[in-house]
Order: C-alpha cells, then structure tokens, then sequence
C-alpha cells in the first residue's frame, strides 16, 4: 500500500503477449487501470497501424449509435443506465453480432423516418385543400352576391362597364402561402397584372406542421381572380415564385362539397396511417433504448482495446506483440494475476512475459488517493505535477487549506452554513452522482465536496473565535468588562472608554474568543482587531514558511544532495528563522510582557509603567530599525529602550549571520559542483591513460560527462543566483503576503455587517405586530444578499487567495513539480470521458 | 390533491429558506425575550425615550419583547411557506417519479 508522503515507486516493463490472447489481456489491464502505455509506433501514421479495421468498425458502430441516440432523445424517450456492473468488452467474434444488430435497427428507423414524412407531406396537402375548400366556399358567396357588383366595378375600370355592361366571365386559381409573405405577394399581383386580378385572401388559424423542419407555421388561403389566359399565366407565375401552393378548386359548389368530404376521409385514414406509423417507430426505439447505453459501453471497450493494440509492436516472429508499459512497482501482482486472467479466457496456452527494463528517464508520477484525498490531490495538481518521488505537498493541504481558508472566511453563520451544504453532498453522494447532472458549475462543487465540507467546519471554529455570527456576538460565557460610569456621565457623552487598566476589566479574559463586548465597540472594534489579526496573519505565514522549508529536508536527503542540505537548506532555515522567526518572539514577547498588572492598577509607579501598555513598543518598527541598524530617540522617557536586556546587540548579531547566510546560498553550491567536476576529470584522465592500451570505451564515457559538466558551469552559477534572490526576496515579500489573511477576514466581517445594518435592521424597527410580516419579507432578501455575496462571492475569494498562498508562498520552499502525470489505460476513465463529451 | 405552481427549484428554494428563517428567527425571538445586549442597537426606540436613564431602559424593554414577538411572528409564517414549498416539491418530485 504506497502513502501519500510521496509518490509511489514506478518501474518501465516490457509485455510479451501472444496475439490471440492479446485482445483479452488488455482487456483485462483496462478493467484494472494500473498500467500506462507507451506508443511504439510514433512515426506510424493513424491509417497504416495494424488494427485500423477494427477501429474503423468500431466508429461506424459508434456513430449508429450516435443516430440511434439522437432519435430517442428526440422522442423524449427515458434511457435506461446500466444496472449493476460495466458490462465486459465482448469477444472480438461478437462484434460481428452487434454490427448487424446495429445495421438492421438503423435501417429500420430510416425507412421509419422516410415514411413518415412523405405521409406528412400528404397530409399537409391535404389539410390545406380543406381549408381552401372551407374559405373559398365565402369568397364565392360574395362573388355571387349582387351587392357586391360596385366592387367589380371598381376592380375592372371603365372599360370593362364600356365592353359590355354585364358580368365577365372571370378564371380563378385558389392556394395557400405564408402568411408573412402575403403584403408582397399582393403588392407583386398588383403591379405586375396592373391592377387586373383581384385577390381575397383568409388567414388559417391553426398553425400547420411543416414536414422537413417540423415546424409550425402560419398559413393563409388565397384566391386570385383574373380574366384571361395571359393574366393567368401571370397569376401562375408568380404564384410559383412566392412558392404558394395551388389547389385545383371546382368552382360548382356541389363539386366543391363532394370534394370536401373526399379530402376529410382521407384525412381520417392518413392519421389512423400516421398514428400505426409512430407507434412502430416509438416501439423500435424503446426496444432500442433499453440496451442502448449497454451497447455504447461496449463499443468505446472494443476501440480503446484495438487503440492500445495499436501501439504495440510486432516482433520478428510476428506470433507476439510487444508493449512498453510503466507500472507502479508495488502493484505488479496484481498485474501478473489479471494478465493471467487474460490468457485463461483467451485459451491461449502461452502464458504472458512481463519483464522489468531498466531506464534513465523519468516515470511518471503516481499519487494512490481515495475520493476524500484526490481533490486536495487535484489542488495540488493543477499548479504543476510533482517530480517523480519528490514530497508530496497534499496530506498538509487536507487541513492547512480549510484551515487559512477560515481564517480568512471567520463567521459562524456562514460557516454553518457551508458546512451544511458540503454535509448534504457528502451525505447524498451515491445518489447524486448516479443523477450525472450536466451543469460544469456542479461538477466543480461536487468533486470538491469534501475541501467545502471541511471549509465550513474550520470556519465554524473561527468564528467562534472571531466571536462572529452574521456580524453579532454571542456571550456564551460572560463579558470580561463592566460599565463603571455614573448616570451623569452616561447622559451627558456621546462616547466612552472603558480602560483595561482599571476597575473595568475583570483582569480575567474571556475563555475563547473574542470578548462580546468588541460587538458594541463601533469606534475602536476595527483598530483591536487589526493589532490581533495582522500579528496573527504574520505568525501563520512564518510558520507555514518554516515548514515548507523544512519539507525540502526531505527531499534533499532522498535524492541524496548531501551538498544542498549544508548550502542550501541551513542558509535558508536560518535566515528565515533569525529574521522572521525572531519577530514572531518578538509579538510574544510583547503580548506576555506589556500590560495591566492585577495587582497595581492605573498605579504611577514607574517600574509598573514600564510594562504597562503605555510603554509597548511597535513591532514594525522595532524590526525596521533592526534592520537598518538604527535607534530612534525615545519619545517616551518613562518607557526602557528596548524590550529586554541585550536587544540591541542579539539583533544586531542576528542580521549580521543572517546577511552572511546569502552568499553561501549564492555560491556555495557552484563551488561544490566546480570541485566535482575537477575531481572527476582528474580520475577521467587517469581512465584514459590506463583505457589507452585497451582501447576500451570506458574511458570516453568517462571523458563524455566531465564535458557535459564544464558546459554547465555557467548555467549552474545562474540557477542558483537565482534561486537565492528568489528566496531572499521572496521571504520577505510572502510574509507580507500572509497579511492577506488579515485583509480578507476584515473585508467579510464589514460586508456582513454592512447586510445586517442595512437590511435585517429595518425589518426589525417596527413598533407594532405588523412588523413580523415585514420581518418575514426582510429576512428572505437578507438571505438572499447572505447567501450569494458573503458565502459564494467571499468564498470564492478565500478559496482563491488559499490557493495562491499554498501554490506560491508555501510550494516555492520545497516543491519543483516538473513531473508528469500517470495516465493509465483505464476503461473507466475512458467511459467517464467520452460520456461528458458528448453532452 | 392539490395544484402545482412552483417548479421544483423553486420550491426547493423556499424548503431551504423557510427552514434557515424558522430556525434563525426563533434563535433571535429567544435571545430578544432574554435581552440579549447584542442585539442593543437592533430595537426601535424613540429619540425623546434617551433623554432619562429610567425612560431609556423601559423602552429597551419593550422594545426587545415587541421585536420578540415579531420574530416569532416571522418564524410562524415560514412555518406555513415550509409546508407550503415541501407539499410543492413533494408533488413535484412525485410527479417527475411516476413518468
């Protein structure tokens, strides 16, 4: 069982398998997903490797499937997920089996389809004559009608009245068109027949179904009268370039009626047809859907087992295909046991070769994580892999993460509610994730379910040590300071002090947390709070700093750079300690040593003043002046100088070493490295004197690395100048940057005050009992406000100000990260893939 | 057994709320009735109510048991919007179940 302390030990194997059993080997080591292939044939093209017929198959298969699929969801048909266990890849016999079955079904829906819209297509004609024979029906009424003869009159102008003064026999052609294509149509009839055709028109209410998109469309009837066969032509004409359809219309209305109640029957027999039509297509589609996430398993099997066949290479023999495979060491057994499995199912009696290789490359890096370990796993990842065995960063990261996170994210409320919201995911984790939802914003809550659900626990803690919930206090133990003014004074002041040195602090201090009463505090709460959480922010980071450093201890030792343990790791702990280290004493000493005494309190005595509060100096200028070697005039005379005996010179002497420490991290290890190389050549030159007479190749190995060396010597000076001033620098500018944790929880405590007095506290000035229901309403959007900006917004920004500060302060002392990750064949990576890419 | 008029989001959203409002508000009704000082700046009082110690102290009080009240009141009427989201998301999740 590898540990996450580092990553697990990987060996590079050759694998001689027999073709036959092949097939059933990789499948087998797919179904485990502990090896990661290596591709034999890179100069091969995709179309000249061995098994692209199968793979070719195996896509027409897929993209059946594909067809399949679209057609079901189409009909909105639910398709069943696999009960139980991934089915198995079938034996390459079988895959003649569902190819045919995949043919016929496909077949079987086109024709389905086909049918379908060329009855549509008859139907839609149909209805529209129906509705052409109903309008129609009124536009002959009124042609008929003797009232209308003025506008006939109008229409046909006065030559027509000249001609003959009676009614003129008058052509029509019915049809139907869009109804948005009706103004342009009139106004092209107008122009083009000037004026000479007469055109009525009705709208038809229901929408029709168009056969090729399935869309529903508004359509109008028409009917054009003209007189003459010129005009008619016209008509027609025109009629086909707005694509309107014509019907033949009988124009006796006994005719009319009888076709009427043709075209209804034939309506009722065409549905009953259409109906019998989808019902065939909604059973063959079912039938289909049982299977079809089945098959598609299946099939993505089969190509990614002829994939990784691809990649093997055929030995001289051409009865064995070889495969290079990387491997994690602990896990060969296992390995052994499913090839083993393989040949059995095959029946193949030859059983597999694995064979260990030496290599001088890189393998992989292979971290073994349950679901709980991978996401923090995964944070750690996405900044950079860790070199292959080098100490992994992530076991810390489980409680260092939620931990600065909630320093920074402080409140009880949210907290809680964060918490609740990571315990129900983690809580309803089989069932959620067997729901697959779409959405990419869930999968990156779900998958870190865990990191949330530890977030909100951690900042349940500090809120309760902030003593912050949705911005109020709790006295759960009782204050530490009580009111000492009389009435007078309380009427007569708009702000009062209450001083720690006197009756009214009780001397003991709140058990934990915050004293409730910095609530009420609203001139100085923010300035206590700042002295607290800034010193707190800086005694994290230096910590976290120091550890990160020591981390590279171990590493230093199992790559086994004794040199980089004495010029690098000591120059740099000790320079991190006797600069910031010391400063941290120093808060310490502050907070133990300056304060009100029990005993003498607002006594004038002045060794009580010394330490009282009055004489306590400011860190950042104590350390300003350490630096800079320099003393300010005391402005206090009653107050010492310094804030114990010997400060000065132990200051002086600790910036002195610590100065001294940057030029051995600077050259130490190109000197050491120089001195290497001018011990080797000696020995590479004696090789060769000795090698002259043998002639033997040793000695221009030999001679090989010394000069790869020398070239090098430049390259390392460089590297490690740089390293030095990145670390010299980066000290001081990453303590700095842990103030961000000081700056953050600042930010969220103000924000959720702002919400609460802004909006919670009109719901809760009302006077009378109508005030519940105003309450009522109040409290939903405060909720709202709660939920979206301080627990998603300012979340999203602890996260992301957590993420930076592991990633850059606490990774750069130790981690290098130029690894590269182990991919394994894996059918269950496949499977999970291929299923999120195509929705 | 009933209409349905919310979707199921929304009617998940209300089961969330109600159930935060009920138990929030009746923390608050709670630390109200026992005149809890941190909730001192929360209450209404008048500006002419300041002018006397005694004055200012009965009107705290009445001020924290009004706004009691109220927050109990308040809890009442997400007691109703909890059964009304759950019998929602209940009919809507059986709906979504017998398809």
């Amino acid at each position: 069982m590898g540990s996450l302390f580092r990553s697990e030990e990987m060996t590079l194997c050759q694998l001689f398998l027999q073709s036959e059993a092949a097939y059933a080997c990789v499948s087998e080591l797919g179904e485990l997903g502990l090896v990661q292939f290596r591709d034999l044939n890179p100069d091969v093209n995709a179309f000249q490797r061995k098994f692209v017929n199968e793979v070719r198959r195996c896509d027409e298969m897929e993209r059946k499937l594909r067809y399949l699929e679209k057609e079901i969801r189409r009909d909105g048909i639910p398709m069943l997920e696999i009960p139980g266990e991934c089915p198995e890849a079938p034996q390459p016999r079988e895959m003649i089996d569902l190819e045919a079955t995949f043919e016929k079904l496909e077949n079987e829906l086109r024709e389905v389809n086909q049918n379908a819209e060329a009855l549509k297509r008859n139907f839609l004609e149909l209805t529209e004559l129906k509705h052409i024979l109903r309008k129609t029906q009124v536009f002959f009424d009124e042609m008929a009608d003797p009232s209308r003869e003025e506008e006939q009159v109008t229409l046909l102008g006065e030559e027509g009245l000249m001609a003959g003064g009676q009614a003129l026999k008058l052509g029509f052609v019915a049809g139907v068109i869009l109804r948005e294509r009706i103004p342009a149509f009139e106004r092209m009839l107008w122009r083009a027949c000037r004026g000479n055709v007469f055109l009525r028109q009705a709208e038809i209410d229901t929408p029709l179904e168009d056969p090729s998109s399935s869309d529903q469309v508004f359509k109008s009837v028409f009917i054009i009268f003209f007189q003459g066969d010129q005009l008619k032509t016209r008509v027609k004409k025109i009629c086909e370039g707005f694509r309107a359809t014509l019907y033949p219309c009988p124009e006796a209305p006994a005719d009319r009626r009888e076709m009427a109640m043709g075209v209804m029957t034939r309506i009722e027999d065409l549905n009953t047809v259409l109906g019998q039509t989808q019902d065939h297509r909604h059973r063959v589609l079912v039938a289909a859907a049982k299977n079809i996430k089945n098959w598609f398993v299946k099939v993505r099997k089969i190509k990614a087992i002829y994939h990784t066949l691809n990649l093997f290479n055929l030995d001289v023999t051409q009865k064995c295909l070889i495969a290079e495979c990387w491997v994690p060491a602990l896990d060969l057994e296992t390995i052994q046991l499913a090839l083993r499995r393989g040949t059995e199912r095959s029946g193949s009696s030859v059983p597999p070769i694995l064979n260990r290789m030496e290599t001088i490359e890189d393998p992989p890096t292979y971290n073994r994580t349950n679901k709980f370990t991978s996401a923090f796993q995964n944070l750690i990842y996405a900044y950079g892999v860790a070199t292959y065995r080098e100490v992994n960063p992530a076991p810390y990261t489980i409680i260092t993460f939620p931990f600065l996170f909630a320093v920074m994210f402080g409140d009880l409320g949210h907290g809680a509610l964060m918490a609740a919201f990571g315990f129900w995911m983690c809580y309803k984790e089989k069932p959620l994730q067997a729901k697959k939802i779409d959405s990419e914003i869930w999968t990156i809550f779900f998958g870190g379910r865990y990191i949330i659900l530890l977030m909100g626990l951690f900042s349940m803690y500090t809120g309760l040590i902030y003593n912050d919930i949705f911005s109020k206090s709790l006295n759960i133990f009782g204050s530490s300071w009580r009111n000492n003014y009389n009435e007078s004074d309380l009427l007569t002041n708009k702000l009062l002090q209450l001083n720690p040195d006197s009756k009214d602090y009780l001397q003991i201090p709140y058990p934990f947390g915050i004293d409730p009463v910095w609530q009420l505090a609203e001139a100085n709460k923010i300035i206590f709070m700042n002295a607290y959480k800034m010193k707190i922010s800086i005694i994290i980071g230096v910590f976290h700093m120091l550890f990160g450093v020591c981390l590279s201890l171990w590493n230093h030792i199992y790559f086994k750079r004794r040199i980089s343990i004495y010029v690098e790791f000591i120059p740099q702990i000790m320079f991190l300690v006797l600069l910031f280290f010391y400063m941290v004493m120093l808060m310490f000493i502050k907070w133990v040593k300056y304060g009100p005494d029990a005993d003498f309190l607002g006594s004038s005595d002045p060794e009580v003043i010394k330490t009282s509060a009055y004489c306590a100096p400011s860190i950042l200028i104590t350390f300003i002046n350490m630096m800079l070697f320099k003393t300010d005039p005391n402005t206090r005379p009653e107050c010492d100088d310094t804030m114990y005996p010997g400060q000065i010179g132990l200051q002086k002497f600790f910036v002195i070493v610590a100065l001294m420490c940057v030029p051995v991290m600077l050259f130490g290890k190109p000197y050491f490295i120089m001195k290497e190389q001018k011990q080797r050549a000696r020995q590479g030159h004696q090789t060769i004197e000795g090698t002259a007479e043998n002639g033997a190749a040793g000695g221009a190995a030999a001679v090989a690395p010394a000069h790869h060396h020398d070239e090098d010597i430049t390259e390392v000076f460089i590297h490690q100048a740089i390293h030095t001033i990145e670390y010299v620098l980066g000290s001081i500018s990453h303590t700095a940057s842990y103030l961000r944790l000081w700056a953050l929880s600042l930010a969220h405590a103000q924000l959720a005050e702002v919400a609460w007095n802004m909006l919670l506290r009109k719901g809760l000035m009302s006077r009378d009992f109508e005030g519940g229901i105003f309450l009522y309403v109040v409290f939903a959007g405060w909720a709202a406000i709660s939920v979206s900006i301080l627990v998603l917004m300012e979340g999203l920004s602890a996260f992301l100000h957590t993420l930076r500060l592991h990633w850059v302060e606490f990774q750069s002392k130790f981690y290098a990260g130029e690894g590269y990750l182990f991919q394994p064949f894996s059918f269950e990576v496949i499977l999970d893939s291929a299923g999120q890419g195509e929705e | 057994m009933g209409m349905k008029f919310c979707g199921p989001k929304l009617s998940l959203c209300g089961l969330v709320l109600s159930v935060w409002g009920i138990i929030q508000l009746t923390l608050m009704g709670v630390f109200y009735y026992i005149q809890a000082v941190a909730l001192l700046e929360d209450i209404p009082i008048d500006e002419e109510d300041t002018h006397t110690i005694s004055g200012f102290i009965s009107a705290a009080e009445n001020g924290y048991t009004q706004n009691a009240y109220n927050c109990w009141i308040a809890a009442l009427l997400y007691v109703i919007t909890l059964v009304v989201s759950g019998h929602q998301f209940w009919m809507n999740n059986r709906s979504s179940v017998s398809m």
